[in-house]
Protein backbone atom coordinates (compact mmCIF):
# COMPACT_ATOMS: atom_id res chain seq x y z
CA UNK A 1 0.00 0.00 0.00
CA UNK A 2 1.27 3.58 -0.32
CA UNK A 3 0.11 7.14 0.03
CA UNK A 4 -0.44 8.59 -3.12
CA UNK A 5 1.81 11.36 -4.34
CA UNK A 6 -0.68 14.04 -3.62
CA UNK A 7 -1.41 13.89 -0.48
CA UNK A 8 0.67 16.10 1.99
CA UNK A 9 0.75 15.55 6.00
CA UNK A 10 2.10 18.10 8.24
CA UNK A 11 3.95 18.13 11.74
CA UNK A 12 0.57 18.74 13.47
CA UNK A 13 -1.53 15.63 11.40
CA UNK A 14 -3.14 17.72 9.15
CA UNK A 15 -3.49 15.77 5.85
CA UNK A 16 -4.33 17.32 2.72
CA UNK A 17 -5.78 15.62 -0.60
CA UNK A 18 -5.11 18.56 -3.14
CA UNK A 19 -6.53 16.19 -5.97
CA UNK A 20 -9.70 16.21 -4.45
CA UNK A 21 -9.70 19.29 -2.02
CA UNK A 22 -10.27 17.31 1.21
CA UNK A 23 -8.33 17.39 4.29
CA UNK A 24 -8.48 15.12 7.45
CA UNK A 25 -7.37 15.67 10.80
CA UNK A 26 -5.19 12.40 12.38
CA UNK A 27 -3.95 11.52 15.83
CA UNK A 28 -0.85 11.16 16.92
CA UNK A 29 -1.02 7.39 16.10
CA UNK A 30 -2.43 7.79 12.75
CA UNK A 31 0.18 10.39 12.02
CA UNK A 32 2.72 7.87 13.07
CA UNK A 33 1.08 4.93 10.53
CA UNK A 34 0.91 7.16 7.41
CA UNK A 35 4.05 8.40 7.94
CA UNK A 36 5.39 5.04 8.30
CA UNK A 37 3.55 3.89 4.77
CA UNK A 38 4.78 6.74 3.23
CA UNK A 39 8.40 5.91 4.03
CA UNK A 40 7.65 2.17 2.60
CA UNK A 41 7.22 0.55 5.43
CA UNK A 42 5.53 -3.38 4.88
CA UNK A 43 2.41 -3.42 7.30
CA UNK A 44 4.46 -6.08 9.51
CA UNK A 45 7.09 -3.88 9.60
CA UNK A 46 4.66 -1.21 10.76
CA UNK A 47 2.50 -3.67 13.32
CA UNK A 48 6.44 -4.79 14.53
CA UNK A 49 7.28 -0.90 15.53
CA UNK A 50 4.00 -0.41 17.26
CA UNK A 51 4.48 -3.49 19.26
CA UNK A 52 8.26 -2.59 20.10
CA UNK A 53 6.76 0.51 21.22
CA UNK A 54 3.66 0.86 22.53
CA UNK A 55 2.05 -0.92 25.18
CA UNK A 56 -0.65 -2.39 22.94
CA UNK A 57 -1.88 -6.34 22.46
CA UNK A 58 -1.07 -7.36 18.59
CA UNK A 59 -5.04 -8.60 18.42
CA UNK A 60 -5.99 -5.18 19.16
CA UNK A 61 -3.53 -3.38 17.09
CA UNK A 62 -4.18 -5.47 14.16
CA UNK A 63 -7.80 -4.59 14.30
CA UNK A 64 -7.68 -1.05 14.77
CA UNK A 65 -4.60 -0.97 12.23
CA UNK A 66 -6.65 -2.86 9.48
CA UNK A 67 -9.76 -0.25 10.03
CA UNK A 68 -7.69 2.55 9.64
CA UNK A 69 -5.86 1.51 6.45
CA UNK A 70 -9.35 0.58 5.13
CA UNK A 71 -10.59 3.61 5.71
CA UNK A 72 -7.07 5.43 4.54
CA UNK A 73 -8.48 3.13 0.93
CA UNK A 74 -11.89 3.82 1.24
CA UNK A 75 -10.96 7.87 1.37
CA UNK A 76 -9.13 7.24 -1.83
CA UNK A 77 -5.84 8.38 -0.25
CA UNK A 78 -3.51 5.00 -0.89
CA UNK A 79 -2.74 3.70 -4.19
CA UNK B 1 9.27 51.98 -16.83
CA UNK B 2 6.11 50.29 -17.33
CA UNK B 3 3.59 50.93 -19.84
CA UNK B 4 0.46 52.54 -18.65
CA UNK B 5 -2.88 51.33 -19.81
CA UNK B 6 -6.15 52.37 -19.56
CA UNK B 7 -8.50 49.15 -19.28
CA UNK B 8 -12.39 49.30 -19.27
CA UNK B 9 -14.06 46.50 -17.06
CA UNK B 10 -17.92 45.51 -16.36
CA UNK B 11 -19.02 43.43 -13.59
CA UNK B 12 -18.71 45.14 -10.86
CA UNK B 13 -21.91 43.77 -8.60
CA UNK B 14 -19.81 42.25 -5.68
CA UNK B 15 -22.81 40.94 -4.40
CA UNK B 16 -23.91 37.28 -2.99
CA UNK B 17 -24.18 36.33 -6.71
CA UNK B 18 -20.34 38.35 -7.52
CA UNK B 19 -19.80 39.56 -11.18
CA UNK B 20 -16.26 38.89 -12.01
CA UNK B 21 -15.29 42.58 -12.40
CA UNK B 22 -14.15 43.50 -8.57
CA UNK B 23 -11.43 40.31 -8.80
CA UNK B 24 -10.36 41.19 -12.25
CA UNK B 25 -9.83 44.51 -11.18
CA UNK B 26 -7.77 43.57 -7.94
CA UNK B 27 -5.83 40.94 -10.63
CA UNK B 28 -4.59 44.38 -13.13
CA UNK B 29 -3.54 45.96 -10.32
CA UNK B 30 -1.24 43.76 -9.52
CA UNK B 31 -0.11 43.51 -13.21
CA UNK B 32 3.61 42.94 -12.88
CA UNK B 33 3.96 44.23 -15.96
CA UNK B 34 1.85 47.34 -16.89
CA UNK B 35 0.03 49.93 -14.46
CA UNK B 36 -3.43 50.70 -15.11
CA UNK B 37 -6.02 53.30 -15.03
CA UNK B 38 -9.56 51.03 -14.27
CA UNK B 39 -12.44 52.58 -15.76
CA UNK B 40 -15.72 50.94 -14.29
CA UNK B 41 -18.58 49.73 -16.90
CA UNK B 42 -21.74 49.90 -14.89
CA UNK B 43 -25.63 49.08 -15.38
CA UNK B 44 -26.87 49.92 -11.82
CA UNK B 45 -26.12 52.72 -9.60
CA UNK B 46 -25.63 50.38 -6.52
CA UNK B 47 -23.11 47.89 -7.98
CA UNK B 48 -20.71 47.74 -4.72
CA UNK B 49 -17.91 48.03 -6.49
CA UNK B 50 -18.18 51.57 -7.95
CA UNK B 51 -18.12 52.73 -3.98
CA UNK B 52 -15.14 50.18 -2.86
CA UNK B 53 -11.92 52.04 -2.51
CA UNK B 54 -8.71 51.46 -5.05
CA UNK B 55 -11.21 49.64 -7.36
CA UNK B 56 -12.17 51.96 -10.49
CA UNK B 57 -10.83 55.06 -11.30
CA UNK B 58 -13.77 56.33 -12.71
CA UNK B 59 -17.06 54.94 -13.35
CA UNK B 60 -19.57 55.17 -16.50
CA UNK B 61 -23.15 53.75 -16.75
CA UNK B 62 -23.79 51.59 -19.89
CA UNK B 63 -26.91 51.10 -21.42
CA UNK B 64 -28.42 47.23 -21.01
CA UNK B 65 -27.49 44.69 -23.28
CA UNK B 66 -31.42 45.05 -24.37
CA UNK B 67 -30.68 48.43 -25.85
CA UNK B 68 -29.00 47.06 -28.57
CA UNK B 69 -25.33 47.51 -29.84
CA UNK B 70 -25.84 50.47 -31.28
CA UNK B 71 -27.25 52.49 -28.23
CA UNK B 72 -23.78 50.96 -26.29
CA UNK B 73 -21.41 51.48 -29.29
CA UNK B 74 -22.56 55.48 -28.84
CA UNK B 75 -21.77 55.44 -25.14
CA UNK B 76 -18.62 53.55 -25.86
CA UNK B 77 -17.55 56.34 -27.91
CA UNK B 78 -18.33 58.65 -25.84
CA UNK B 79 -16.23 57.44 -23.11
CA UNK B 80 -13.67 56.80 -25.43
CA UNK B 81 -13.31 60.38 -26.24
CA UNK B 82 -12.78 61.22 -22.52
CA UNK B 83 -10.76 58.17 -21.54
CA UNK B 84 -8.85 57.20 -24.53
CA UNK B 85 -9.57 53.20 -23.52
CA UNK B 86 -7.11 50.82 -24.43
CA UNK B 87 -8.93 47.11 -23.65
CA UNK B 88 -12.05 46.56 -22.69
CA UNK B 89 -13.13 43.67 -20.31
CA UNK B 90 -16.76 42.67 -20.64
CA UNK B 91 -17.90 40.28 -17.86
CA UNK B 92 -21.21 39.39 -18.28
CA UNK B 93 -22.73 36.66 -19.75
CA UNK B 94 -25.70 38.64 -21.16
CA UNK B 95 -23.53 41.10 -22.52
CA UNK B 96 -20.93 39.24 -24.18
CA UNK B 97 -22.09 38.67 -27.53
CA UNK B 98 -23.56 42.42 -28.08
CA UNK B 99 -19.30 43.04 -27.24
CA UNK B 100 -18.51 39.99 -29.32
CA UNK B 101 -20.83 41.34 -32.52
CA UNK B 102 -18.94 45.04 -31.92
CA UNK B 103 -15.43 43.94 -32.02
CA UNK B 104 -14.16 44.82 -35.42
CA UNK B 105 -15.89 48.59 -34.28
CA UNK B 106 -14.35 48.62 -31.09
CA UNK B 107 -10.86 47.71 -33.02
CA UNK B 108 -11.51 50.47 -35.46
CA UNK B 109 -11.68 52.47 -32.54
CA UNK B 110 -8.51 51.64 -31.39
CA UNK B 111 -9.63 49.39 -28.62
CA UNK B 112 -8.47 45.55 -27.97
CA UNK B 113 -10.88 43.11 -26.53
CA UNK B 114 -10.07 39.34 -25.85
CA UNK B 115 -13.07 37.29 -26.58
CA UNK B 116 -14.43 33.71 -28.05
CA UNK B 117 -15.55 33.84 -31.58
CA UNK B 118 -19.01 34.04 -32.00
CA UNK B 119 -19.46 30.69 -33.27
CA UNK B 120 -17.11 29.65 -29.54
CA UNK B 121 -19.84 31.43 -27.66
CA UNK B 122 -22.70 29.86 -29.80
CA UNK B 123 -21.73 26.77 -29.96
CA UNK B 124 -21.46 26.04 -26.03
CA UNK B 125 -24.46 27.60 -24.88
CA UNK B 126 -25.98 25.16 -22.29
CA UNK B 127 -29.10 24.50 -24.60
CA UNK B 128 -26.89 22.72 -27.04
CA UNK B 129 -24.27 21.35 -24.53
CA UNK B 130 -24.64 17.61 -25.53
CA UNK B 131 -24.38 18.10 -29.04
CA UNK B 132 -20.74 20.09 -28.34
CA UNK B 133 -20.03 17.36 -25.56
CA UNK B 134 -20.60 14.43 -29.19
CA UNK B 135 -18.12 16.70 -31.69
CA UNK B 136 -15.33 17.37 -29.28
CA UNK B 137 -15.31 13.96 -27.07
CA UNK B 138 -16.85 15.05 -23.95
CA UNK B 139 -18.81 13.56 -21.10
CA UNK B 140 -21.78 16.04 -20.78
CA UNK B 141 -24.96 15.27 -18.59
CA UNK B 142 -28.00 14.26 -20.95
CA UNK B 143 -30.49 17.42 -21.73
CA UNK B 144 -33.49 18.84 -22.96
CA UNK B 145 -34.57 22.14 -23.87
CA UNK B 146 -38.45 22.85 -22.90
CA UNK B 147 -40.38 25.85 -23.89
CA UNK B 148 -43.84 24.92 -22.64
CA UNK B 149 -45.87 23.53 -19.13
CA UNK B 150 -46.74 20.40 -21.68
CA UNK B 151 -43.95 19.37 -22.38
CA UNK B 152 -42.90 18.59 -18.19
CA UNK B 153 -45.45 15.80 -17.57
CA UNK B 154 -43.49 14.35 -20.40
CA UNK B 155 -39.99 14.40 -18.52
CA UNK B 156 -40.63 11.30 -16.72
CA UNK B 157 -39.94 8.84 -19.55
CA UNK B 158 -36.54 10.56 -20.87
CA UNK B 159 -35.25 11.71 -17.14
CA UNK B 160 -34.84 9.97 -13.83
CA UNK B 161 -35.69 12.33 -11.04
CA UNK B 162 -33.75 14.38 -9.46
CA UNK B 163 -33.54 17.08 -12.44
CA UNK B 164 -31.71 20.32 -12.84
CA UNK B 165 -34.01 23.22 -13.71
CA UNK B 166 -31.61 25.74 -15.75
CA UNK B 167 -32.23 29.49 -17.01
CA UNK B 168 -29.97 29.76 -20.60
CA UNK B 169 -28.12 32.58 -19.05
CA UNK B 170 -28.17 32.09 -15.33
CA UNK B 171 -30.05 29.61 -12.50
CA UNK B 172 -30.11 26.12 -11.69
CA UNK B 173 -32.44 24.48 -9.29
CA UNK B 174 -32.88 20.67 -8.27
CA UNK B 175 -36.18 19.37 -8.89
CA UNK B 176 -37.25 16.17 -7.37
CA UNK B 177 -40.71 15.53 -9.12
CA UNK B 178 -42.91 17.53 -11.88
CA UNK B 179 -44.13 19.69 -9.74
CA UNK B 180 -41.28 21.38 -8.64
CA UNK B 181 -39.70 21.34 -12.37
CA UNK B 182 -43.38 23.44 -13.11
CA UNK B 183 -42.30 25.97 -10.71
CA UNK B 184 -38.82 26.26 -11.84
CA UNK B 185 -39.58 26.37 -15.14
CA UNK B 186 -41.94 29.26 -14.49
CA UNK B 187 -40.07 31.05 -12.21
CA UNK B 188 -36.77 30.65 -14.89
CA UNK B 189 -38.58 31.46 -18.24
CA UNK B 190 -40.35 34.91 -16.68
CA UNK B 191 -36.91 35.98 -15.75
CA UNK B 192 -34.61 34.75 -18.34
CA UNK B 193 -36.91 33.71 -21.34
CA UNK B 194 -36.96 30.40 -23.01
CA UNK B 195 -35.96 27.65 -23.64
CA UNK B 196 -35.31 26.17 -20.20
CA UNK B 197 -33.20 23.82 -19.90
CA UNK B 198 -33.66 20.02 -18.00
CA UNK B 199 -29.81 18.51 -17.20
CA UNK B 200 -29.72 15.14 -16.24
CA UNK B 201 -28.60 15.66 -12.36
CA UNK B 202 -25.44 13.77 -12.01
CA UNK B 203 -24.07 12.81 -8.20
CA UNK B 204 -20.68 14.24 -7.40
CA UNK B 205 -18.13 16.58 -6.44
CA UNK B 206 -18.65 19.81 -8.48
CA UNK B 207 -14.95 21.23 -9.60
CA UNK B 208 -14.63 24.20 -11.59
CA UNK B 209 -11.72 25.61 -13.84
CA UNK B 210 -10.80 28.81 -14.80
CA UNK B 211 -8.70 29.20 -18.26
CA UNK B 212 -7.21 31.11 -21.07
CA UNK B 213 -6.74 29.92 -23.98
CA UNK B 214 -5.16 32.38 -26.81
CA UNK B 215 -6.99 31.70 -29.38
CA UNK B 216 -4.32 29.19 -31.41
CA UNK B 217 -4.94 26.05 -29.62
CA UNK B 218 -2.28 27.22 -26.79
CA UNK B 219 -3.78 27.44 -22.82
CA UNK B 220 -2.15 30.19 -21.44
CA UNK B 221 -2.95 29.30 -18.03
CA UNK B 222 -5.78 26.89 -16.16
CA UNK B 223 -6.03 26.43 -12.36
CA UNK B 224 -8.84 23.64 -11.42
CA UNK B 225 -10.59 24.72 -7.97
CA UNK B 226 -13.39 22.94 -5.66
CA UNK B 227 -16.08 24.85 -3.54
CA UNK B 228 -15.74 24.43 0.24
CA UNK B 229 -18.63 26.54 0.77
CA UNK B 230 -21.79 27.45 -1.30
CA UNK B 231 -24.43 30.24 -1.09
CA UNK B 232 -28.18 29.38 -1.23
CA UNK B 233 -27.41 30.86 -4.74
CA UNK B 234 -25.12 28.04 -5.97
CA UNK B 235 -21.79 30.35 -5.74
CA UNK B 236 -18.74 29.64 -4.56
CA UNK B 237 -18.53 31.61 -0.95
CA UNK B 238 -14.73 29.47 -0.67
CA UNK B 239 -12.66 27.48 -2.82
CA UNK B 240 -9.34 25.77 -2.81
CA UNK B 241 -7.09 24.94 -5.77
CA UNK B 242 -6.63 21.47 -6.87
CA UNK B 243 -3.71 19.16 -8.65
CA UNK B 244 -6.04 17.33 -10.12
CA UNK B 245 -4.05 16.43 -13.31
CA UNK B 246 -7.67 15.07 -15.41
CA UNK B 247 -9.13 18.16 -15.09
CA UNK B 248 -6.35 19.73 -16.42
CA UNK B 249 -6.34 17.24 -19.50
CA UNK B 250 -9.97 17.70 -20.05
CA UNK B 251 -9.18 21.32 -20.31
CA UNK B 252 -6.19 21.29 -22.39
CA UNK B 253 -7.86 19.05 -25.06
CA UNK B 254 -11.04 21.47 -25.34
CA UNK B 255 -9.23 24.43 -25.92
CA UNK B 256 -6.67 22.32 -28.32
CA UNK B 257 -9.60 21.25 -29.68
CA UNK B 258 -11.93 24.69 -30.29
CA UNK B 259 -9.17 27.08 -30.16
CA UNK B 260 -10.78 28.84 -27.85
CA UNK B 261 -10.12 32.69 -27.11
CA UNK B 262 -10.06 34.07 -24.15
CA UNK B 263 -11.17 32.99 -20.69
CA UNK B 264 -13.13 30.73 -20.25
CA UNK B 265 -14.68 28.55 -16.88
CA UNK B 266 -15.50 24.95 -17.04
CA UNK B 267 -18.11 23.72 -14.73
CA UNK B 268 -17.84 20.08 -13.73
CA UNK B 269 -19.12 17.00 -11.57
CA UNK B 270 -16.60 14.35 -10.55
CA UNK B 271 -18.35 11.34 -9.53
CA UNK B 272 -17.31 8.84 -7.29
CA UNK B 273 -16.37 6.17 -10.19
CA UNK B 274 -13.84 8.60 -10.85
CA UNK B 275 -15.66 10.43 -14.19
CA UNK B 276 -15.48 14.22 -15.30
CA UNK B 277 -19.10 15.72 -16.33
CA UNK B 278 -19.15 19.21 -18.13
CA UNK B 279 -21.97 20.66 -17.11
CA UNK B 280 -21.15 24.05 -18.25
CA UNK B 281 -18.75 26.29 -20.29
CA UNK B 282 -18.48 29.93 -19.07
CA UNK B 283 -16.81 32.05 -21.67
CA UNK B 284 -15.95 34.67 -19.70
CA UNK B 285 -13.63 34.66 -16.77
CA UNK B 286 -15.51 33.20 -13.15
CA UNK B 287 -16.19 35.54 -10.13
CA UNK B 288 -13.38 33.53 -8.12
CA UNK B 289 -10.39 34.25 -10.91
CA UNK B 290 -8.55 35.99 -7.90
CA UNK B 291 -7.54 32.78 -6.84
CA UNK B 292 -5.67 32.06 -9.81
CA UNK B 293 -3.89 35.37 -9.07
CA UNK B 294 -3.15 34.26 -5.23
CA UNK B 295 -2.15 30.56 -6.92
CA UNK B 296 0.24 31.82 -9.22
CA UNK B 297 -1.31 32.87 -12.42
CA UNK B 298 -2.74 36.20 -13.14
CA UNK B 299 -5.07 35.62 -15.76
CA UNK B 300 -6.79 39.01 -16.54
CA UNK B 301 -3.15 40.20 -17.15
CA UNK B 302 -1.97 38.04 -19.74
CA UNK B 303 -5.94 38.42 -21.23
CA UNK B 304 -4.93 42.03 -21.72
CA UNK B 305 -1.72 41.48 -23.20
CA UNK B 306 -3.19 39.16 -25.17
CA UNK B 307 -5.32 41.76 -26.18
CA UNK B 308 -2.94 43.80 -27.15
CA UNK B 309 -1.32 41.57 -28.85
CA UNK B 310 1.67 40.87 -27.08
CA UNK B 311 3.46 37.33 -27.20
CA UNK B 312 2.77 35.47 -23.63
CA UNK B 313 4.56 32.62 -21.99
CA UNK B 314 1.95 30.28 -21.08
CA UNK B 315 1.81 29.52 -17.27
CA UNK B 316 3.11 26.34 -16.46
CA UNK B 317 2.81 26.05 -12.04
CA UNK B 318 0.22 27.20 -9.98
CA UNK B 319 -0.02 26.39 -5.86
CA UNK B 320 -2.65 23.64 -5.09
CA UNK B 321 -4.37 24.38 -1.05
CA UNK B 322 -4.58 27.99 -2.09
CA UNK B 323 -8.22 29.13 -0.66
CA UNK B 324 -10.53 32.29 -1.27
CA UNK B 325 -13.09 33.03 1.42
CA UNK B 326 -15.58 35.52 0.46
CA UNK B 327 -16.69 38.14 3.01
CA UNK B 328 -19.29 41.05 3.02
CA UNK B 329 -18.44 44.51 4.66
CA UNK B 330 -20.38 47.32 4.94
CA UNK B 331 -19.02 50.06 3.10
CA UNK B 332 -20.33 53.94 3.81
CA UNK B 333 -21.46 56.28 0.65
CA UNK B 334 -22.84 59.35 0.50
CA UNK B 335 -25.82 60.10 -1.22
CA UNK B 336 -23.89 63.30 -3.27
CA UNK B 337 -22.39 60.03 -4.59
CA UNK B 338 -25.15 58.44 -5.88
CA UNK B 339 -27.01 61.68 -7.24
CA UNK B 340 -23.80 61.93 -9.44
CA UNK B 341 -24.28 58.77 -11.15
CA UNK B 342 -27.89 59.52 -11.28
CA UNK B 343 -27.75 62.43 -12.95
CA UNK B 344 -24.77 62.33 -14.64
CA UNK B 345 -24.01 58.43 -15.27
CA UNK B 346 -20.49 59.72 -14.00
CA UNK B 347 -18.42 59.51 -11.53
Amino acid sequence: MKIKKNIAVSESGFLFDSNSGDSYSLNETGKEIVKLISANKSEKEIKDYFLENYDVDEAIFENNFNDFLIMLQNLRLTE
Amino acid sequence: MKPKYTIAVTGLNNTDNPGPGVPVIRALREAKDFDVRIIGLVYENLEPGIYMDNIADKIYQIPYPSAGADNLINRIKYIHSKENLQVIIPNFDAELFTFMKSEDVLKSMGIATFLPTIKQFEERHKSVLPKYGKKYGLDIPESKNITNLVEVSKLDTEFEYPVLVKGKFYDAYLAYNEQQVTEHFNKISAKWGIPVIIQQFVKGTEVNVVALGDGKGNTIGAVPMRKQYITDKGKAWGGITLTDEKLLEITHDLIRKTKWRGGMELEIIKTNDGKYYIIEINPRIPAWVYLAVGAGQNLPEALVKLALGEDVIPFKNYSAGKMFIRYSYDIIGDISQFEKLSITGEL
